[in-house]
């Protein structure tokens, strides 16, 4: 593993800790952001473009903007509150970032090894066909998800909507 | 002719969503119950489908088994009686239609996992399922109902990570995730550590979308939060499809019989029956003890189909099936006792037998079906399990679950003690019966149940017999 690819790595999982224990919930939105942006260059850097595009624009696009947006519509916390908060949080997750440098450490020194004779990967020649073709059935089934989650939004948000 | 069960929901969904809106909510009632009664229909009757079945607009690969058409018929029967509840107990028709929807959603999903051939199709299906059934349980908006969702949110992310993690190194194997390929590929690389470890997070993610004992934290949360119609169609239907269901298909059509795989099943559904017979005791919530009921239930299926054996697979999908119809009846009756006595507390109830008949009548039934009482439907598939599990000479485990049943008679004869019978209580003097439109589903699930008890040895040679091969 080269120098690059484990600065990429240790980017991302500090990013993500990040994301996790800080209590300013527009602070983690940026953070997942972040963390997804990294993820997109290490993407890129396996040889996977098309799913780096789709984290970029998705997961460090769309979803924190989403985020974002409801985060505004909400009331901030008071300054004690806040202290409070920031203290109860620390004490449920101080073990996390010790987990991580442990399972970091294990899994650096413990050479695992695939045993299965892993098949070459065989790229689609053509993108389109293998989402509009051979994975169908799977677009249809993401499109019904988006539209579940559309109507989520309708149905919870609708009255808040009225109210504002 | 498989697609048709995707599709034709999902054009009923866009139908009832066109405008002008007015005529359409009134219509979408009728739409939905008109595409369960056809779903019916489908199943019980091929031809009526065939007509369709050259259809090359769209290329799913879909295919109807015998096990498909169990979970069909579960689907569209429980769907019907939470449609017809959520009519009942919802009075605005906004809402009302909103529920529709997401109901419909729910059951686009549900058909989708059940017909799918490919690993990575049936968790795009298990996400439309997730996602349609967290607004479905936090549809009230009050504080516990999005309480449980976000618990159910948050339980079902992790195991839609592990499942989703399973996934792709099984795909680095098999370089397809087909079931097909993914048995092939498990068989030529049978002690491979990375086929193993995928196929533990696999089974762990299930476990706890089936809510499975130790991972069932969000279940009675998410039970007894639920609106009433709601909970009917998550306690009857959604939990099994999520989870228990590609339990079996996977086992069944991809691990193939293991030892190891067996034994993790069967100590999990045993561990399952007996603590959550236990907590449901203790249990003064009249949802929340009908939730750990569920996942007490639930762990038989797990057992049965821990046996290994052809026998143990029908038994297990037999129970399934009569568990989404007697615990979905329970869950309607307590939503009709809720929406009546304003309480889900079974210790300021009584007597509610005299004021509410029918209601308790069919809870009776229901009751005594789940402890596996003679000559009711789940007598029937719990004799199959105990009989499957001494044929696989688990003797251990078959007389865990004949004592576990004793356990679930006493508390299922305590919640109907204090709920129905004896003298009415004070509070629960002005309740009435409930309106013809609130006991429909109810006098439904129970015939559904009476006849699969009466017809068992029909609906052995019909359904269970194909099933297993036996």
């Amino acid at each position: 593993m080269g120098l690059t690819n484990i600065l990429i790595l240790t980017a991302m999982v500090a990013l993500a800790l990040f994301t996790v224990m800080t209590r300013s919930l527009l602070r983690a939105a940026i953070g997942l952001a972040l963390t997804s942006a990294v993820l997109t260059v290490m993407m890129f850097r396996l040889g996977a473009p098309l799913a780096g595009v789709f984290e970029l624009s998705v997961c460090a696009g769309l979803i924190p903007v989403i985020f974002i947006t409801v985060i505004s519509m909400t009331k901030p916390m008071k300054k004690e509150e806040a202290k409070e908060f920031a203290i109860e949080r620390w004490s449920r997750f101080w073990i996390l970032p010790i987990i991580v440098v442990i399972a970091a450490i294990l899994l650096f020194t413990a050479h695992i090894k695939f045993d299965a004779k892993l098949p070459p990967v065989h790229a689609e020649s053509d993108v389109r066909d293998m989402m509009w073709g051979a994975r169908q059935l799977d677009m249809l089934g993401q499109v019904m998800v988006l539209m579940a989650g559309a109507y989520g939004i309708l149905v919870l948000f609708k009255e808040m909507k009225k109210r504002w | 002719m498989g697609s048709l069960f995707i599709l034709i929901p999902l054009f009923v969904f866009m139908l009832i969503n066109l405008p002008p809106r007015m005529v359409m909510r009134k219509l979408a009632f009728w739409a939905v119950l008109a595409l369960m009664l056809l779903q019916v229909g489908f199943v019980l009757f091929p031809s009526l489908s065939s007509f369709a079945a050259a259809s090359g607009l769209f290329r799913m690969d879909l295919a109807i088994d015998k096990l498909a058409q169990m979970c069909l018929l579960s689907i569209a029967a429980v769907t019907l009686a939470a449609l017809l509840t959520g009519r009942a107990l919802i009075t605005d028709e906004n809402q009302s239609c909103n529920f529709m929807n997401l109901l419909l959603l729910v059951f686009i999903g549900m058909n989708g996992i059940t017909l799918v051939k490919d690993i990575f199709s049936m968790y795009v299906f298990l996400e439309v399922t997730a996602v349609s059934s967290f607004i479905l349980i936090a549809f009230s908006k009050d504080k516990d109902g999005l309480e449980g969702a976000f618990k159910y949110i948050i339980f079902s992310s992790i195991a839609t990570v592990m499942i989703l993690s399973a996934i792709a190194l099984l795909l680095l194997v098999a370089g397809d995730t087909s079931f097909a390929a993914l048995r092939a590929a498990i068989k030529l690389h049978q002690n491979s550590h990375v086929i193993m470890f995928a196929i533990s997070v696999f089974l762990s993610g299930l476990f706890i979308k089936s809510g499975l004992m130790p991972f069932h934290g969000w279940l009675p949360d998410a039970y007894s939060s639920a609106p009433g119609a709601a909970s009917v169609h998550l306690a009857g239907i959604v939990t099994k499809i999520v989870g228990v269901y590609p339990l079996i298909r996977i086992v069944h059509s991809v691990f193939s019989a293991n030892v190891s795989t067996n034994n993790v099943l069967m100590i999990t559904g045993a561990f399952s029956i007996v603590v959550a017979a236990f907590a449901a005791i203790n249990q003064s919530d009249f949802r929340r003890m009908l939730a750990y009921s569920s996942i007490s239930q639930v762990g038989y299926i797990i057992l049965s189909l821990g046996c290994g054996s052809a026998l143990g697979l029908a038994a297990a999908i037999f129970h399934f099936f009569n568990h989404s119809i007697f615990k979905s009846l329970l869950f309607v009756n307590a939503a009709t006792v809720e929406a009546k006595s304003q309480t889900r507390d079974i210790n300021e109830m009584g007597g509610l037998a005299q004021r509410m008949p029918v209601t308790g009548i069919t809870s009776a039934l229901a009751c005594l079906s789940v402890s596996g009482i003679p000559p009711l439907s789940g007598f029937w598939s719990k004799l199959l399990i105990i009989v499957a599990l001494w044929q696989a000479n688990q003797y251990a485990y078959a007389i865990i679950a004949v004592m576990a049943s004793l356990v679930t008679l006493s508390y299922m004869l305590t919640l109907q003690r204090k709920v129905f019978f004896g003298s009415v209580s004070n509070s629960m003097k002005g309740v009435s019966e409930a309106d013809w439109k609130l006991l429909m589903p109810s006098i439904i699930l129970v015939v559904i149940m009476l006849v699969v008890s009466l017809l068992f040895p029909l609906f052995l040679n019909t359904f269970l017999v194909p099933i297993g091969g036996i």
